[in-house]
């Protein structure tokens, strides 16, 4: 079984919410990823997504924008981070998701790019940029990879549509919080349609991401959901302080 | 609203927005249920003629067409050969040919009861046409615009503003017109209840290169009556500058299926081996950038490169899916000038003519430094002369400046 859906399923059997932490490859210093990533299950992160840079990141808000640009200024490409999750695959059973846009992985080659990321334990893809209609010219190559695809709902996605994406969705659901990019908060969150999503999801588990930064967030958040993913708030705290502390807030937010 | 054309054989868009491997809707899914609708309304809209009826009267009595088709007779007699014709797309409302697309997505935006328009622009033209409209039809309006843009379109920022629109200027990568679509349409994204996008060129995801070729094909379709009707003829080649591709597409896929040759002029910047420059369908490799698939000037890593052009409205690292489909059936010629090219055509036209052009239609004109003595003295060359050059009079002196210096 994909390491995805078994930490999902092993939580769920506990009663236990997921804690998916976003972590930018290459920042705050290239080399940095694997030790914050460890850091964080030490802390308690039940899964991790590695953002992949790209230098028009369209979904991202400022905070991610920003440490995208300067993973880049550090030199940052996919076979960094395919090295990177190598590295951290010897060390740990964490499920791994890369993120990111298509330019660098057309660029790279969708099968070589599959491929790498198959061989250096990587476990499933988030790609924003690619909807329902797009995932049909690459699914099948995706999953002779044995990775999983997991697809985003968001608060415009009709129900028909919302059915066909959990239908399509392997891992878990992306259920998008609010209309936005990356590190937008709701002002008025809306935990009602996020209930609604986990209600009518009947093959996936659903976690929910963007805007979600501290442990109040967490706690209602998880309580109509599976779990919650926490991006800009990580990428935030890794700015101010470093690696200094991380797995200890990590931890906080795990027990929120 | 001119008529969608079906050329034999031709039937690009499909259903899913591609043109051959190119288009398509690489967008976050926040957008699909707005993008879904937007086409919706624009077919509906095709089918109702009092949609038709306004558009059509809007452009007459208020963007002022049909616009002149003028016979370069000076231009002609310098190269001694065939026939220059200007399709004076300078002499619409604002200055340049986007009004066209603008009058018909903002009364789009008006049937989709949307109340704010958000819109990018390199140029500041298709910000200044967008504003105009939304002032016309009472819609609150915002425009992203590069920073650098705002300082070598200064004039454009003072319509805008005079126009009641708010500019709002992005210092995001090179603080030019990728990075202003980037953040217009995350934008769009956040406020996507409210807000219509009204895209200026035929980039984007599907149906906006559609809607935008649909728009601007009043440029080819008044051009074949009008020169049918100086000539009794077709005419035998095309020119129009590239940035995005929208008044390239306009005048050239009305006259898709006839015996024309077709030439699109990309911004060589300051030359296309020196890594500076904007030729994007030249240099190109096909990937994704804002929303389609389709030529994107990248490096080995699939990062986007920052164009260079001293047209900003040709200073963009993408160009229109469509236009990437025709340089592989190889429709379309696709070429660049240089910077310095482009401003000496611009001092020969006006010189030769009296029409200061914008700096990205300059390019269209230069390339006949190269085109005309090919042609022979019965060829009837059609130049779109996309926009006039009064936004364009600072860039035109600090060029002549540097010049005098390097002396
Ligand atoms: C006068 C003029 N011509 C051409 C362009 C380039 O755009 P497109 O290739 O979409 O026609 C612009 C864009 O700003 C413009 O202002």
């Amino acid at each position: 079984m994909n390491r995805i859906t078994a930490r999902l399923a092993g939580l769920q059997e506990k009663k236990e919410k997921a804690l998916a932490l976003f972590i930018t490859a290459g920042f705050p210093n290239l080399h940095d990823t694997p030790s914050i990533i460890l850091e964080a299950e030490n802390g308690g992160a039940d899964l991790v997504e590695i953002g992949m840079p790209f230098s028009d990141p369209l979904a991202d808000g400022p905070v991610i924008q920003h440490s995208s640009a300067r993973a880049l200024r550090n030199g940052v490409t996919l076979k960094h981070i395919f090295r990177q999750a190598g590295e951290l695959r010897r060390h740990s059973e964490i499920p791994i998701i890369l993120m990111g846009y298509m330019n660098p992985i057309l660029s790279y080659g969708l099968e070589r790019f599959l491929a790498h990321a198959g061989e250096s334990g990587v476990d499933g893809l988030i790609l924003p940029e690619v909807p329902l209609e797009e995932t049909p010219r690459f699914a099948s190559q995706i999953r002779r990879h044995e990775l999983a695809q997991i697809l985003m709902v968001t608060p415009t996605t009709p129900l028909s549509r919302q059915r066909m994406i959990d239908q399509a969705s392997t891992g878990f659901l992306y259920c998008v919080s609010a209309t936005g990019v990356t590190g937008k908060r709701s002002k008025h969150p809306d935990f009602g349609y996020v209930g609604r999503v986990k209600q009518r999801a009947k093959k996936n588990p659903v976690l929910v991401g963007f805007g979600i930064r501290n442990r109040e967030d967490v706690r209602r958040f998880s309580s109509v959901s599976d779990g919650v993913i926490v991006g800009s708030a990580c990428i935030e705290f890794l700015e101010k302080n470093g690696k200094r502390n991380f797995g200890r807030w990590v931890r906080s937010l795990k027990q929120a | 609203m001119t008529r969608t054309h079906r050329h034999a054989g031709y039937h690009a868009p499909d259903a899913r927005g591609y043109y051959g491997a190119y288009g398509g809707r690489f967008v976050p899914e926040t957008l699909i249920a707005s993008l879904d609708e937007l086409e919706k309304i624009f077919r509906a809209a095709q089918r109702d003629s009092s949609f038709k009826q306004e558009y059509l009267s809007l452009l007459h009595s208020f963007a002022g067409r049909p616009t002149a088709l003028t016979f370069a007779e000076r231009l002609t007699r310098h190269y001694k050969r065939g026939r220059i014709y200007l399709k004076r797309e300078d002499l619409c409302h604002t200055g340049a040919h986007k009004i066209n697309n603008t009058i018909g997505q903002v009364l789009l935006a008006k049937r989709a009861g949307k109340t704010r328009v958000v819109a990018e622009t390199g140029a500041g033209q298709h910000g200044v046409a967008t504003a105009t409209v939304a002032a016309k039809l009472g819609l609150e309006c915002v425009v992203f615009m590069g920073q650098k843009d705002c300082e070598r379109q200064k004039l454009n920022v003072r319509r805008m503003k005079m126009l009641g629109a708010t500019v709002i200027p992005v210092t995001a990568g090179a603080a030019t017109l990728k990075d202003a679509t980037s953040e217009a349409i995350r934008n769009w994204v956040t406020n996507v209840g409210s807000t219509f996008y009204v895209l200026g060129s035929v980039v984007g995801p599907h149906p906006y290169p559609l809607i935008v070729r649909t728009f601007q094909s009043v440029i080819g379709n008044e051009t074949r009556r009008q020169l049918r009707k100086l000539t009794g003829r077709t005419p035998s080649h095309l020119v129009a500058c590239v940035g995005g591709g929208s008044n390239s597409i306009g005048m050239f896929y009305p006259f898709f299926a006839d015996k024309v040759t077709m030439i699109g002029v990309e911004g060589g910047g300051k030359g296309i081996r020196t890594g500076k420059h904007a030729a994007t369908l030249s240099k190109g490799r096909p990937g994704i950038l804002h929303g389609s698939m389709s030529y994107v000037l990248q490096d080995d890593f699939g990062q986007v490169l920052e164009a260079h052009s001293i047209s900003a409205g040709l200073d963009y690292p993408g160009v229109g899916p469509e236009h990437s489909y025709w340089k592989d059936l190889k429709r379309v010629t696709y070429v660049s000038v240089t910077d310095r090219q482009a401003v000496e055509a611009a001092h020969r036209l006006t010189r030769l003519e009296g029409i200061i052009p914008a700096l990205e239609t300059a390019h269209a004109i230069a390339h006949l430094e190269s085109l005309m003595p090919r042609t022979r003295v019965d060829d009837i060359v059609v130049i779109c002369l996309s926009g006039r050059g009064d936004k364009d009079m600072d860039s035109y002196a600090a060029f002549a400046d540097a010049a005098r210096r390097k002396q």
